[in-house]
């Protein structure tokens, strides 16, 4: 298949399980109660996730994914904005496969 | 628990004052769990719900400051979206499609391999946004008293932002629920736009991986964790998370490391949370 083709149905087919879970909330409510159990895995899913994602790029990799990231996390905390974040973290990994 | 009540809005009273949106936001959701553990759903069942223009524009106004930080991070992600290999019709639609940032950054990181993985990009971004299920969940009570077809055109417009300002809103008494419709198409508008600028201008940019930028990714997903961080309760989880992506990217083909490492962590945190 073409890839422009798998493009399209890899984004309405992401658009279509994201409306799931947006209105598939509001839908099961009226049929069930999720058990607090429930409740609390679908709360660390996301955390957990985007640390599974970075996972192997800052740990194991090499110092300067490692530093940058941690570099990324300092200014996070200070500013708390994700922009000015991201572009410290690559202008320090750009700067330290430099030396 | 009255006081606890009074302290909390006091206490959001002062953030809304003095900073940021992301600090806002946390007042808010602080306001709404104390709300829903000391009311539940039976206090507001007797109230009535209305759905006017001017709920719709009171949600639209308070989501401007919103708006900004919003257009940042659609703007990161047209730059990562041209990365990637996407051109800005694709762009846009995945962004005004989709319309969940978390789950699109996520979709781009895997958008590199060909043939496209387009079973493993779809179950990916159901995972990460299964999060909408709950927030969908504690709309029930306002929504499930209008005309079903405003609901689940209102739900379309929630995301972690504009839901977060809902459920202030109506935690603070407000009974009108185009506010959620209202203060999501703002943020919609915010998103698309911002993308699309930024995929424009990523054509400018030739080789990424020599200006660092292949590391664009793992900074936003980092930066994007450090607002998520929530205390102690987070390390176990994460660290779990960590181990098993670190251990599962270097022993498996492909991207497994994120559902394996996803599942892990967030089930362990869910039996940490249980004790």
């Amino acid at each position: 298949m073409q890839n422009e083709t798998l493009t399209l149905i890899a984004i309405m087919g992401m658009a279509l399980v994201t409306y799931a879970t947006r209105a598939g909330g509001f839908w099961l409510m009226s049929l069930v109660t999720p058990s607090p159990r429930v409740e609390a895995w679908l709360k660390q899913i996301p955390g957990a996730v985007l640390v599974a994602i970075i996972a192997p790029t800052v740990l194991a990799s090499s110092l300067a994914e490692t530093l940058a990231a941690l570099a990324t996390v300092l200014v996070a905390i200070r500013t708390k904005n994700v922009l000015i974040a991201m572009v410290v973290g690559v202008v320090t990994v750009w700067v330290l496969r430099r030396v | 628990m009255e006081h606890t009540g009074a302290n909390i809005s006091e206490k959001m009273r002062f953030q809304r004052l003095k900073s940021s949106p992301l600090a806002t936001i946390k007042g808010i959701i602080a306001v709404q769990r104390a709300d829903l553990s000391e009311s539940g759903d039976t206090n507001t069942t007797s109230e009535k719900v209305t759905f006017t223009l001017s709920g719709a524009l009171l949600g639209a106004r308070r989501a401007i400051p919103l708006a900004l930080s919003v257009s940042a991070v659609g703007f990161a992600f047209g730059v990562l979206a041209h990365q990637a290999k996407l051109d800005v019709v694709d762009a846009m639609l995945m962004s005004g499609l989709v319309y969940a940032g978390a789950s699109q950054f996520v979709a781009l990181s895997l958008w590199a391999a060909m043939p496209l993985p387009v079973v493993t990009i779809i179950l990916t971004t159901f995972i990460v946004n299964l999060r909408h299920l709950l927030m969908g969940a504690s709309l029930r009570p306002w929504f499930s008293r209008l005309p079903p077809w405003k609901a689940y055109i209102s739900v379309f417009f929630m995301v972690d932002e504009s839901w977060a300002l809902t459920i202030g809103e109506f935690a603070a008494g407000g009974r009108d629920a185009a506010f959620l419709l209202g203060s999501g198409m703002i943020l919609f508008i915010a998103w698309v736009s911002s993308t699309v600028i930024g995929q424009t201008i990523g054509a400018f940019i030739n080789n990424p991986a020599q200006w660092g930028l292949d590391f664009a990714f793992t900074a936003v997903f980092t930066a994007l964790l450090v607002g998520m961080w929530k205390g102690k309760s987070n390390i176990l989880p994460w660290a779990v998370a960590a181990v098993v992506a670190v251990a599962a990217a270097h022993w498996l083909p492909g991207k497994w490391y994120i559902i394996l490492g996803g599942t892990a962590g967030s089930l362990v945190g869910a039996l940490s949370d249980a004790k």
